[in-house]
């Protein structure tokens, strides 16, 4: 059966939250099926706020994961959570633009990608979440990238459409940069 | 209509939209709140009524009121504020009239937590209010299924008269899944004829749960009695995963049982040969198919998010005719599959007699998965 989990977290206001209903949409466009779950409740206010993502070519049973097989971290909080329950061999992507340590695993394919020094230079810090993601597609192509760019274009509000070519600038800055630390790990 | 990504509230609140709910009465709570979020946009859009009342006391009257006047309505919450709704919640079911309640379930005893938990299993299923009566009660396992319930539960409420509960818990209640909306059902034009809708040019209804003679109320417990057995003969509902050749059942309900899906197929992978009963109408309880399946399987494991209350419901089924086994997780805390994996290789392996305290090993179990920090 092919199915991936990943779960996405960072402080909130990151955009973990929306990054992954980006990659639930692009699931959903593409017949496959999906959950997103947030975590919610008391640690959404101010604390870190992740979310846990299944796509699966199968019927989904639980929507929720001890061990993902990916993991996107925005902050050191969330690596310090999640580099210890990503699965071995596992995928993780760790914003360091925040994080300031190494892994301290050598069992993960994982980048480092200064995302919101990139977002930056793209004009709109808050697209820190779309480089990461385009990073995780990079390492890991659950989904291609034409994909989650239709399903951005598809279910972006309306007051944001404005910001889809610099969503696009984003995840494909991310997916370049991942895509090629990918091809070296492999070869 | 094509699936979209649906987020669980929202999708509840727009199915019971959809299925021609006439008035919503609530007071917001977490992790139920989008539900009456959504209600308080769109049913002033559709001129239908909305009141978030000032307490859950007050709106469950609101909806009583409502039901006695004939309209198709509801209100959700979650524990502690269905909690509050007991007594309303005993005078609809006295008064026989159809209401549908959504409880978005949440940690507890007490004011806990708004995790999701399945820990109101007794207080919905065996009743609850005061007095004898039975409401049915349905757990939904994903956003579709809630979905295709909360259109199921009106109909079922206004076929008895009776109470019915749609279940689901913080996980279903904030959870997005791709699912399909059933199409916008037409209001009923005519009141039902029992209906209190004022009583020009005909005699009186009168509506009421008051019985101060004895014998009258008794006549009145006959008829709830014989409705419940009605219900009971009509309207078992229930899911099957892989039980065609199955040595080993597990049965849960809701998130659990939708957990432990995950467990039975990497279980399977090991060569156990485990499938999964998970109970739709958890009242009715699907009793003959429990008793059935302990006939043809060799163990059973409960699996809930709560102390073992569908546990002895199950036990009462199965007679004693194979071992039934308990895990569980309380408090908000909802099981990873691994851990329910784990159960299902032990209850495989260990073949013991008859064991009548499961929840007591249980418990021993769960303090040391608690002292490993999982």
């Amino acid at each position: 059966m092919n199915e991936t989990s990943i779960i996405i977290s960072g402080f909130g206001g990151q955009g973990a939250l929306f990054a992954g209903q980006v990659l639930a949409y692009a699931a959903l466009d593409n017949d496959l099926n999906v959950t997103w779950i947030p975590s919610y409740g008391p640690e959404m206010r101010g604390g870190t706020a992740h979310c846990t993502v299944i796509i699966s070519e199968d019927a989904i049973g639980s929507p929720l994961v001890r061990n993902p097989d990916v993991a996107v971290v925005l902050n050191l909080p969330s690596l310090d959570k999640y580099e210890k329950l990503t699965r071995s061999g596992g995928v993780l992507v760790a914003n360091s633009s925040l994080i300031n340590r190494d892994l301290s695993r050598n069992d993960l394919r994982h980048a480092y990608l200064p995302a919101n020094e990139i977002a930056e230079e793209i004009g709109l810090a808050r697209l820190a979440n779309m480089v990461m993601l385009g990073g995780m597609l990079g390492l890991d192509p659950i989904l291609t990238l034409e994909m989650v760019k239709k399903a951005l274009d598809e279910h972006m509000p309306e007051r944001h459409r404005k910001t889809i070519p610099m969503n696009y600038e984003a995840i494909e800055r991310g997916y370049s940069l991942c895509a090629k630390e990918s091809a070296s790990i492999k070869s | 209509m094509a699936k979209e990504l649906l987020k669980g509230n929202e999708a509840f609140a727009e199915a019971a939209i959809r299925a021609g709910c006439e008035g919503f009465f609530g007071y917001p709570i977490t992790p139920s709140t989008e539900f009456l979020e959504h209600m308080a946009r769109r049913m002033p859009q559709l001129g239908r009524a909305f009141v978030q009342a000032e307490s859950e006391v007050a709106a469950i009257n609101m909806v009583y009121g409502a039901a006695c006047a004939g309209k198709r309505v509801m209100t959700s919450s979650s524990s502690p504020g269905i909690s509050l709704m007991m007594e309303g919640i005993s005078y609809i079911a006295g008064t026989e009239v159809p209401a549908v309640i959504v409880n978005v379930m949440r940690g507890g005893p007490g004011l806990g937590n708004i995790a999701p938990s399945q820990g109101d299993y007794y207080q919905m299923v065996k009743g609850g209010g005061h007095g004898d009566y039975f409401p049915i009660v349905l757990a939904p396992a994903s956003v579709q299924e809630a979905i295709d319930f909360i259109s199921l539960a009106f109909d079922l409420a206004e076929k008895y008269l009776n109470i019915v509960y749609v279940i689901a818990d913080g996980n279903m209640g904030q959870m997005m899944e791709p699912a399909e909306l059933p199409p916008m059902r037409e209001l009923p034009k005519e009141p039902p004829a029992w209906a209190v809708t004022g009583a020009k040019g005909r005699k009186p209804n009168i509506l009421s749960s008051i019985y101060i003679n004895p014998p009258d109320e008794e006549v009145t417990n006959i008829r709830l009695v014989k409705r419940w057995l009605e219900i009971e003969k009509n309207e078992i509902r229930f899911s099957e995963y892989l039980m065609e050749d199955a040595e080993f059942a597990v049965i849960g309900f809701g998130t659990a049982g939708r957990v432990a899906t995950t467990a039975i197929r990497a279980a399977r992978q090991e060569g156990i040969k485990v499938g999964l009963f998970r109970p739709i109408t958890l009242a009715p309880f699907p009793k003959e198919q429990v008793a059935e399946i302990s006939r043809r399987v060799k163990r059973i494991l409960v699996v809930e998010m709560n102390s073992g209350m569908m546990l002895e419901d199950v036990a009462a089924a199965v007679q004693g005719r194979v071992p039934v086994e308990f895990f569980g997780r309380m408090g908000g805390v909802t099981p990873f599959p691994d851990e329910i994996l784990d159960e299902i290789r032990r209850v495989a392996a260990n073949k013991r007699p008859v064991n009548w305290n499961a929840r007591a090993e249980w418990i021993a179990r769960l303090e040391q998965i608690v002292a490993e920090g999982k």
